[in-house]
């Protein structure tokens, strides 16, 4: 028998990357801003999202969003009251979204035309940690973390915060009752992620809206 | 967890890459892993060998390289390893660094396969026609 070594030199995700790409090309032609939002459970991504397409509706913008969960398709009905097309995925199991799943709903997507949208919102399955492997062809991610969660979040999950290309401070109306400090916060986020843009909002006052949507107008300017 | 989907596609491209080489045995698989890839070893060998069951591969070493960080630090202008995660500084100057050039690795470096001798083979066939004669 003889040994040998062969050089492979290939992405484990190789697949998961080309597919990606190939998205990313399609939403560039079509001029529409995708963006893929990354949280653990519960930080408040849905009512983001929520606030996020009422107000892009009403500004005339054509929004639409893809959400992944586990199981259920109880965000994609909240989402859906915003009056913006919004189409669920169920992973079954799976703890991240990839670019495949995106491409097959994107798909069979009935009404829904990328050529026609201005913004394109994938929201992830609740986790911090393995949607930061899989690209989804998005041009911004967002890493999103709620006042009740802590503020050494970003500390705990580097690899995703520093991933991303925005950071949403969720839920700052709970901010006092929380003891939160924002100073550290934000401090921590710049640690993983030097200057990243910062945005702290309530989706249930509305503060923060304003800087987001933006944010969000300046760079579908860009696409 | 995502661990296991890893797993399955290391699996899947190395067997897609052994098939070039019909009749080896793939003994190892070797890793390239950055610090900030997410993946856990331990949980990575655990996947592996639930991956390769009752497969061709089963019983492959999986060797896992670990690539520390290294950002690019625009005042000093070099590529510096930084320790750890927790902080993305230039360890020389303390100026923030957000500039990744290294750590996201995540990628099957080379296999290491076991081939019959051509030789022996040879003989090996050249005694089964004897054999059947």
């Amino acid at each position: 028998m003889i040994t040998r070594i062969v050089e492979l030199r290939r992405g484990i995700l190789k697949k998961n990357d080309e597919l990606a790409a190939g998205l990313r090309n399609r939403f560039t032609s079509a001029g529409v801003l995708v963006l893929n939002l990354v949280s653990s459970p519960g930080t408040g991504k849905t009512a983001l999202l929520e606030l996020t397409l009422r107000e892009l509706r009403r500004r005339g913008a054509h929004a639409a969003a893809l959400v992944g969960d586990l199981e259920t398709d109880n965000d994609a009905r909240r989402l859906a009251a915003s009056g913006a097309p919004v189409r669920q995925i169920n992973t079954h199991g799976i703890c991240h979204l990839d670019a495949e799943m995106v491409s097959k709903h994107l798909e069979s997507w009935e009404g829904v035309s990328l050529a026609d949208l201005d913004y394109l919102f994938i929201e992830n399955v609740g986790n911090l940690v393995c949607p930061s492997s899989y690209d989804l062809g998005e041009r911004i991610r967002v890493a999103l973390l709620s006042v009740t969660e802590g503020e050494d979040k970003p500390l705990k999950y580097p690899g995703l915060f520093n991933s991303a290309d925005a950071a949403v401070i969720t839920k700052i109306d709970l901010a006092v009752p929380c003891t939160f400090d924002r100073e550290l916060a934000l401090k921590n986020i710049n640690e993983i992620r030097p200057g990243i843009r910062i945005f702290e909002t309530s989706a249930k006052t509305g503060a923060g809206m304003e800087a987001w949507l933006a944010y969000l107008a300046e760079q579908a300017q860009r696409s | 967890m995502h661990e296991l989907s890893i797993a399955a596609s290391i699996v899947e491209a190395v067997t897609e890459s052994a098939s070039a080489y019909p009749g080896a045995r793939v003994k190892q698989v070797r890793l390239r892993v950055g610090a900030l890839a997410s993946v856990v070893e331990d949980s990575l060998q655990f996947c592996w060998e639930l991956a390769t069951e009752g497969s061709p591969l089963a019983g492959a070493a999986l060797v896992i390289n670990k690539l520390p960080v290294i950002v690019h630090c625009d005042a000093c202008g070099v590529d510096m390893e930084i320790e750890g995660v927790q902080s993305f500084r230039c360890p020389r100057c303390g100026e923030p660094a957000a500039d990744l050039r290294q750590g996201r690795e995540l990628e099957i470096e080379a296999i290491e396969i076991e081939e019959p001798e051509p030789k022996e083979s040879a003989i090996a066939a050249a005694n089964q026609v004897e054999e059947r004669i």
